[in-house]
């Protein structure tokens, strides 16, 4: 009888997002009609914004999922229904902007509302947690992801969305828009693998000498509390002045603006989780296990690169998630300084007050930093579950 | 043959291995006593030069450990500690693989050791070889560790409190393995143990350390019926010594002709299962009965009494 009493009873998250969800449906506009990207548009409401009587059948959908997500425990039925809720949504104000568009305009904007977005939020809250509820393994976590990226592409790419206004602003500006990714990309990723090949020898250097971890790590860890813009803003004066000494550096790039002040503060904020977490890996690994290999006669290099390293691992890729999720937020602000990355649609679209143009940088964003986590999440505990 | 010559180690001024000087002859067991923090595992891993001495020699079979590079000394020194040490991202047959692979033998060779070493450890090859240590049971961990400490022939084995962490039946059945493995390869081993019966029971001599020096060394007996200090009497026990020295005598050197009934008890007994059985069946005598079930003669219970007493 216990079975039929637990799905009695009401999922209080579930009834949470759907209450959220509800009040956004009803209270705020699920579309704002702009007839140009600056001027103030006018907020339309689920129905009112949909051509003719669709409105209906989506508002019904969501009623369903709501009273499904609130009463039905089972995760595979509630991924099932957060992922149909999500795709109503995203469905719907495609086919908004689309009707409220007229035929041949170039300037009007039609931007997603308070709704869309509250609506697309729990949508994806609910499904992550019904996935948290199946606790996948790494394999079926990675499986997920493709999937919700290979949808998110096929939405893209059907040309569904291409009314919404930032699609027009990437329409307006896609060859741009992808060498900024690229950029955003070289920013995290190449940061990332500097502080890999700088920290990992610094961890295990600190692992090793208790005089120079009590050094670095203070020092380290200042580095981490500088806000990003100060540390930008520090770095600019001693690259510039190098640049005017040494023309040599000047044209490899060395500049008080641009890639290389952005890369090095990435570096420099990226080193700390590196260095520490191999420091800790190594700590981790039990004294019995490296009194037994180096009593087998393994010499110190034997030691650390089958034994310690091998064993320190998971840690270690933690410390690299950490760095990689870190890097693709604060690669936004490198824009500030000339760095380049989808921080300069976010800020061009601050001095424009166009947000739309704010959303083209901001969303890639935070879907690349998810993505990362997960994936990398993943692999860690994967390097946990099964010893290399 | 290991010969330690007025071994020291200082750390800092404190001498934590005061000038030891100890020999183990070849193809025996020294087991080393002592309260915590004697030295005893400062004076064992100064064998294989985990610890480098302060002062003194270390001679394997006459040669100076000194003068080898260190990997290469231990990668011929077996080493087994409590706590097994095994790795935990190896299986068990590549934890067992270690130094033979160090020292680059065929695979073949390899594998075959593997199983013939798994085997004499009772423990099923086919079943064990590719299990992670983490899917062992304690008992099973720590015999995995003494088979790699066996793994390349090594003439001398280490071996650090191996059984400690043991109940007392897996702890006894991995003692006899011990003994066995040791008198088929001829082992020279050097063990240290906080359990007097497993002292007695493994070590052909036994040294008794305290604050960093040997109060003495001696056969089991040695230290039973003529301890050198009031410390060494203490270490062995005062209220069961007699019942200890029973312990480490055979039934075989007191067996006597004569008839006697029940069932027959193996000579290489100890006077004090001897005992045990004359008491709980009731007799004055018990026959005696060599490995192959060849009567040898009887024990009395006189001539048992009479061995736990002292001189
Ligand atoms: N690396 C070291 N630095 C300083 N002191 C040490 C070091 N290693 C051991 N000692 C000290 O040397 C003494 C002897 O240590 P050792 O480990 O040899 O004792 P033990 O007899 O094996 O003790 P236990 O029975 O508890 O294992 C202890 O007082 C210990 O604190
Ligand atoms: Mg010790």
């Amino acid at each position: 009888m216990r079975d039929r009493d637990d799905q009695r009873r009401i999922d209080r998250l579930g009834a949470l997002l759907a209450g959220i969800g509800a009040l956004a449906a009803v209270l705020l506009p699920f579309v704002i009609a702009k007839p140009n990207r600056i001027v103030a548009g006018e907020p339309l409401g689920l129905v009112a914004a949909l051509p003719g009587a669709a409105g209906w059948p989506v508002a019904a959908v969501l009623l369903l999922a709501g009273v499904l997500t609130i009463l039905d425990r089972r995760p595979g039925v509630r991924l099932a229904v957060a992922g149909a809720a999500l795709a109503a949504v995203c469905l719907a104000v495609g086919v908004a902007a689309d009707g409220l568009t007229p035929e041949g305009d170039r300037y009007g904007r039609v931007s997603p509302g308070g709704a869309f977005w509250l609506l697309a939020a729990v949508s994806l809250l609910a499904a992550t947690d019904a996935l948290a509820r199946m606790s996948l393994r790494p394999a079926g976590r990675i499986g997920a992801l493709v999937i919700a990226a290979g949808a998110t592409a096929a939405l893209l790419a059907s040309g569904a969305w291409a009314d919404l206004s930032f699609m027009r602003e990437y329409a307006a500006r896609a060859d741009v828009f992808w060498r900024e990714a690229a950029r955003h990309g070289v920013l995290a990723v190449g940061s990332l693998a500097a502080a890999i090949a700088m920290g990992l020898p610094l961890g295990i250097l600190c692992h090793r000498s208790a005089r120079l971890r009590q050094a670095l790590m203070p020092t380290l860890t200042l580095i981490q509390t500088i806000p990003s813009m100060a540390l930008f803003g520090i770095l600019m004066a001693p690259l510039g002045a190098l640049a005017a000494a040494l023309p040599l550096a000047h044209d490899l790039g060395i500049r008080g603006i641009g890639l290389a002040p952005a890369l090095l503060a990435l570096f420099l904020y990226a080193l700390l989780p590196v260095v520490a977490n191999t420091a800790v890996g190594l700590a981790d690994v039990p004294a019995a296990v490296t009194d037994a290999g180096r009593g087998m006669g393994l010499t110190d290099r034997q030691l650390l690169t089958r034994v310690e390293l091998p064993l320190a691992f998971p840690v270690i890729l933690t410390g690299i998630r950490i760095v990689l999720v870190q890097n693709i937020g604060l690669a936004t602000v490198a824009a500030l300084i000339g760095g380049g990355g989808f921080g300069t649609f976010v800020f061009q679209g601050i001095g424009q007050t166009a947000m739309d143009l704010v959303l083209l940088g901001a969303v890639p964003t935070i879907a690349l930093a998810f993505a990362s986590a997960v994936i990398l999440d993943a692999a860690a505990e994967a390097a946990r579950r099964r010893p290399a | 043959m290991i010969e330690l010559d007025h071994v020291t180690k200082r750390y800092g001024d404190a001498a934590v291995v005061d000038d030891v000087s100890l020999t183990v002859e070849r193809g025996t067991i020294m087991v080393i006593v002592g309260t915590s923090g004697s030295g005893k595992s400062t004076l064992l891993r100064m064998i294989n030069r985990l610890v480098a001495p302060t002062k003194g020699r270390i001679l394997i079979d006459g040669r100076d450990t000194a003068g080898l590079p260190e990997h290469d000394l231990r990668r011929g020194i077996g080493y087994a500690i409590q706590g097994h040490g095994l790795f935990p991202h190896r299986t068990v047959a590549e934890n067992i693989a270690t130094v033979p692979r160090l020292l680059k033998w065929e695979k073949d060779r390899v594998d075959e050791r593997i199983d013939a070493l798994l085997a004499a450890f009772a423990l099923e090859p086919g079943l064990f070889r590719d299990k992670y240590p983490h899917q062992l049971s304690g008992g099973e961990q720590q015999r995995v560790g003494v088979a790699r400490a066996l793994a390349a022939d090594p003439a001398v084995l280490l071996m650090d409190e191996p059984f400690g962490a043991l109940d007392p039946i897996i702890r006894d059945k991995a003692q006899e393995d011990l003994l066995a493995v040791q008198r088929r390869l001829g082992t020279t081993v050097v063990l240290v143990t906080h359990d007097m019966d497993e002292a007695f029971r493994l070590g052909h001599r036994v040294a008794v350390m305290a604050d960093g020096r040997v109060r003495q060394v001696g056969t089991p007996a040695d230290l039973l019926t003529r301890p050198a200090d009031a410390f060494v009497s203490r270490l062995t026990g005062t209220n069961d010594r007699a019942l200890k020295l029973l312990s480490v005598r055979p039934v075989g050197s007191v067996v006597s002709p004569g008839p006697a009934d029940g069932p027959p008890l193996p000579e290489t007994a100890s006077l004090r299962d001897a005992l045990s059985a004359l008491l709980w069946s009731g007799a004055r005598a018990l026959p005696v009965a060599d490995a192959s079930g060849r009567p040898l003669g009887r024990v009395t219970l006189d001539a048992v009494l009479a061995s736990g007493r002292v001189g």
